[in-house]
């Protein structure tokens, strides 16, 4: 922790530094690109007032990290988490108050939001904290949502988001008080101004240390810094003042009247921040020059004297083990240095000479003694508040230190050097800026440069412990009058606790987020009805609407055409509609699958008639591995399907499969109708010999002219192949019995004594076939590897000779069964699969390596002895990885879909209901 | 281009055929649909181009050859059809083995949150009173039975 503390004390001591420079009246700036296409910087600018924010940022935060060291025990859970969640907020922080763009600014406003959400809801298993910390981000956000919008509508009028640029372009008129109440909206969320006290106090269920930071020295000052540095520009605007001041009063005086009202030590603190907060808000928004010097001082005694009353609260808690002020007794007695610190934070805060908060106040009353009837309302709220601020500030002091009657002594541990002397240290911070208050040096010097923005108004108002006589000196000595007969009206009676606040923005908070929570389950429940036909079927009625509404209204139809090229596609064509027919109309799988089959056949024939042979080729090979896919699939399914639905759901299915039917038939015919230019393709020939090095044009735009396409086309069927064999191996270990090198215990015997010894009694295998398929297999795979090479210049290819490798293997597998399989191809699907993604990414990336494009091939001509010509060209190797996968998808599919479902299937790992008749079909939703 | 009305037949039938199939509950319906989809997007695609003769030089005039860019596309969906296809066909084994059925279920969530709007209630109705984590509402599948 104390290292980590070093961190912020860095940026204390770089922040001195510059004090030369910020003394003077000039700022220290540093800008970075950030997203230069969009005129977006990195643009800081540290000026006065942002000045002492970052040393209150810095100073507070590492003093308030040492003091985590001791409030925490060394191994408590988390500690690492929140000590880097502590840094980065004051990161954020430190960003916040010197990015000079209202972007940055805004960026950097969320942050420290998510950044206190993690630390409020340090402890996620309590529930207290958890909501506490969603409502401090929901309220802040929604507020720094509005904020960003009002800064996008000042940034985009002045056509540039630089602070320093916006203020001198700003419009004017209605658009402007938008803006202004948008921001406002921001500004008065985060620093918990009335309507938005709430999260304040809730947020107290973060642990102590937090809340000395974020609840009085750092996150919630951001709301009232921004008002510090947008009121020099908006003061004369008409809602600006107004709102801040009617909502700063609201939050100051009940604030400042349930801070009375609280018997917790910590929460009467945070409504005491909340009253703060708008007290300083008032002063900041005063628009003169001794408000903002008066406001920058109360924000700067505010944080020293809170925190450090924080930082009390803590040591309390953590020596008696409570904060509740009817349960402790005696302990300024006990502990005079620790009641000592929080006696000079008190007096700070109430108002006492010699301390800062005694200046600060005096500054404050001064400020408002003249002006018009606003000003004259103001002092009365703000002498009020401060009485009342007086009053909590003696009942904090009363129920921390005193001894009551009736109660014993609190037991009290020890309290360390260490753990003490960050709050003495702070407290002395504020006594030391309220002696040095008047000099040239100190407080007065650096805050009226910050003040030194408005024009001087003849007399210059200067910070200091002695103004003489003067009337403010006169209010002072009232309010703390005042404030000690409500001190001892309040501690004597307990009947006047029944007054309560009549507004509960936290009440409204809950609705509204109920309300939104309601809507949505109303909302999702409304339209997911989690049936997928029925999401289908709205798509699909979409696209009926939308594409058959473009094809009648836009066209235009040709009004010629053809009705076919050759005969032939007219019987090809009829094949298909009666297959395709029959195939939707099945009851049992298998002739649904076969006529699906016919169809594919028929389309097959299609291509050929068109002048495709490579597509004809493929979707021949295709259908027969989807054939055997299903046989192997469909021979454990029930044989029929399971029953159709109600009749009227059908009929709507029906219905809208042929409306879809009918626009895609329309599509077709406009689409083709409309073509009328030159194809691109008619480039290729000559680009396919010259730069492909092969005369089949199609295989050239597959390896070459469109390899990307293959690319991720293969990467496809790894993915699926990896899909099947998950599926079907399931979550055992089955998935190490894929492995050609781990066969299951071959049915047939060993591999060498094939034949040899007579069958077992039952056995399904078909001798003659194997037989057979064994004479043939070689062949095959031969004509596949003569596929794959000559596929350049002739149909063929990687794809067409992959598949009829893969149907020999089919061929072996459904002759003799797995054990065949694993002879045949005794190798791992998986790395079938590998090895192909391998080599063919493998060509692409050494095509880059030797200079050339990703991809691009090079055509090799040489001669070889014996041989002769070669004619080579290297996009080979990349249809050398297309076979290999797949292959490597159908050896994977055997063995899922083949081999692991004979396994099911032998060890009875099926559904007893699979073997013929269906269960009840679930009743029909859609 | 004049457009080949047995072309356009075709894809109406397969189009009309698949998007029926796919509506439908068994996923080996589903399956066969989308295969039917599948070819008929394939028809659409090679009715862009013209027809001819093979696309390899040497072997015609290029002036008569089909139109080899939309073959090259068939050419990869037909093969990514048939990956998809296996898995489709592996996922409806799957739910065969573990439902005793390969019909596509209501998403049981969803079902959760109709009955939360039926309710009148918000999505932490119970965890206001408990830490408890909302019980999941049982599937009312009488398949699930099945093993």
């Amino acid at each position: 922790m104390y290292a980590v503390a070093l961190v912020p004390a860095a940026t204390f001591a770089w922040a001195l530094t510059h004090t030369g420079t910020i003394r003077s009246g000039a700022a220290v700036t540093e800008t970075y690109p950030w997203v230069p296409q969009l005129g977006q910087e990195l643009a800081f600018r540290m000026t006065a007032f942002p000045w002492v924010m970052v040393l209150l940022v810095s100073g507070v935060g590492a003093l308030v990290l040492a003091y985590s060291a001791h409030y925490f025990a060394a191994d408590e859970w988390g500690l690492g988490r929140f000590a880097a969640v502590f840094l980065a907020f004051a990161g954020a922080m430190f960003g916040l108050v010197v990015a000079d763009d209202l972007l940055l600014l805004y960026v950097f406003w969320e942050l420290t939001t998510v950044f206190s959400y993690l630390l409020i809801g340090h402890d996620p298993t309590r529930r207290a904290s958890r909501w506490a910390a969603m409502q401090a981000l929901m309220v802040t956000t929604f507020g720094g949502l509005a904020m960003l919008v009002g800064f996008i509508m000042l940034g985009q009028h002045a056509d540039s988001y630089r602070l320093s640029t916006v203020v001198d372009h700003l419009p004017g008129g209605a658009y402007l008080v938008v803006a202004l109440v948008l921001i406002l909206l921001g500004a008065l969320s985060k620093s918990a101004l009335f309507p938005f006290s709430f999260w304040l106090p809730a947020a107290m269920a973060a642990p102590t240390p937090v809340s000395a930071y974020l609840h009085a020295a750092a996150m919630v000052k951001a709301g009232v810094f921004l008002i510090g540095v947008l009121t020099p520009v908006f003061a004369s605007d008409s809602p600006w003042q107004q709102i801040i001041w009617v909502c700063g009063a609201l939050a100051f005086l009940f604030g400042g009247w349930t801070a009375l009202r609280q018997t917790d030590l910590k929460l009467m603190l945070a409504y005491g921040t909340v009253s703060q907060l708008g007290m300083i808000g008032i002063v900041l928004a005063g628009g003169t020059r001794t408000a903002a010097l008066a406001g920058a001082a109360l924000l700067a005694a505010h944080a020293l004297f809170k925190a450090t009353l924080f930082l009390v609260v803590g040591i309390v808690d953590k020596s008696t083990g409570t904060r509740q002020i009817h349960s402790l007794s005696g302990l300024g007695a006990r502990r005079p240095a620790l009641a000592a610190v929080a006696v000079l934070a008190v007096a700070s805060m109430i108002g006492l000479p010699p301390t800062f908060g005694f200046v600060a106040k005096e500054a404050m009353l001064e400020a408002f003694w003249e002006g018009d009837a606003w000003y004259r309302v103001m002092l009365v709220c703000l002498i009020a508040g401060s009485a009342l601020t007086v009053a909590y500030g003696l009942r904090f002091l009363w129920g921390a230190f005193a001894r009551k009657p009736g109660l014993d002594d609190s037991p009290a541990e020890r309290v360390g050097l260490g753990f003490l002397s960050p709050a003495a240290l702070l407290a002395l911070a504020g006594l030391a800026a309220g002696l040095t208050a008047g000099l040239a040096a100190g407080p007065d010097g650096i805050l009226s440069v910050y003040a030194g923005r408005y024009p001087g108004t003849g007399h210059i108002y200067h910070l200091a412990l002695w103004h003489g006589l003067t009337p403010a000196l006169a209010m002072s000595a009232a309010v703390f009058a005042a404030g000690l007969l409500i001190y001892l009206a309040t501690n004597r009676t307990e009947a006047w606790k029944s007054v309560r606040m009549p507004l509960t923005a936290k009440e409204v908070y809950r609705r509204a987020i109920g309300g939104v929570d309601r809507l949505a389950v109303e909302l999702t429940g409304g339209t997911q009805r989690g049936s997928l036909p029925f999401y289908l079927g709205v798509i699909l009625i979409a696209l009926v609407a939308l594409g058959g509404g473009l094809l009648i209204a836009g066209g235009p139809w040709p009004l010629e055409a053809r009705l076919f090229d050759t005969p032939l596609q007219l019987a090809a064509g009829g094949a298909i509609v009666a297959a395709v027919v029959s195939a939707a109309l099945a009851r049992r799988r298998l002739t649904a699958m076969i006529l699906a089959g016919v169809s594919g056949y028929g389309v097959a024939a299609l291509f050929v008639l068109h002048g495709a042979p490579d597509l004809a080729l493929t979707q021949f090979l295709v259908e027969t591995v989807t054939m055997v896919m299903f046989v192997l699939v469909l021979r454990r399914l029930p044989a029929r399907f399971s029953e159709r639905p109600l009749k009227k759901v059908r009929r709507f299915r029906v219905a809208i499969g042929i409306a879809v039917g009918v626009v895609a038939a329309g599509m077709a015919y406009v689409a083709v109708g409309a073509r009328q230019d030159e194809p691109v393709s008619t480039l290729f020939p000559d680009l396919a010999v010259s730069y492909g090095g092969g005369e089949n044009i199609v295989n050239v735009i597959l390896v070459d002219i469109r390899a990307w396409d293959t690319m991720g086309e293969i990467a496809v069927l790894l993915v699926a192949a990896t899909g099947v064999a998950s599926l079907i191996f399931g979550r055992d270990r089955a998935l190490l019995r894929r492995g050609g090198s781990r066969p299951a215990p071959p049915k047939t015997g060993e591999h060498v004594r094939w034949l040899a010894r007579p069958e077992p009694e039952g056995s399904r295998q078909a001798i003659i076939l194997q037989v057979v398929t064994r004479l043939l297999f070689h062949t095959i795979v031969l004509f596949s590897i003569y596929l794959l090479f000559t596929g350049h210049n002739d149909p063929g290819g990687g794809f067409a000779g992959g598949l009829v490798a893969g149907l020999a293997l089919a061929v072996r597998y459904l002759a003799g069964g797995r054990a065949e399989l694993n002879a045949a191809a005794p190798v791992d699907a998986g790395r079938l699969l590998g090895t192909g993604l391998l080599i063919s990414v493998g060509t692409g990336a050494a095509a880059m390596l030797l200079g050339g494009e990703v991809l691009q091939s090079a055509v090799l001509d040489f001669h070889l002895p014996l041989i002769g010509h070669v004619h080579f060209v290297t996009s080979v190797f990349f249809d050398i990885g297309v076979y290999l996968i797949v292959i490597g998808l159908v050896l994977d599919i055997l063995r899922s879909l083949g081999a692991e479902l004979d396994r099911h299937h032998e060890s009875g790992d099926e559904p007893e209901s699979g073997t013929g008749t269906m269960p009840v079909p679930e009743k029909e939703a859609a | 281009m004049t457009p080949n009305l047995v072309y356009v037949i075709v894809i109406g039938v397969l189009f009309g055929a698949g998007v029926s199939l796919l509506l439908e509950r068994t996923l080996t319906r589903v399956l066969i649909g989308v295969i039917l989809l599948g070819n008929g997007v394939n028809v659409l695609i090679l009715m862009g181009g013209m027809p001819g003769t093979p696309p390899i030089v040497g072997e015609t005039a290029q002036d008569r050859m089909s139109d080899s860019l939309p073959q090259a596309m068939i050419l990869t969906a037909i093969v990514i059809t048939l990956g998809i296809t296996a898995f489709l066909l592996a996922l409806a084994y799957r739910s065969w083995q573990l439902l005793g059925h390969d019909e596509v279920q209501d998403d049981a969530e969803d079902r959760r949150i109709m009955d939360l709007a039926e309710r009148d209630e918000g999505p932490h109705a119970k965890e206001h009173d408990s830490d408890d984590p909302p019980t999941p509402v049982d599937d009312v599948a009488p398949g699930r039975a099945g093993r």
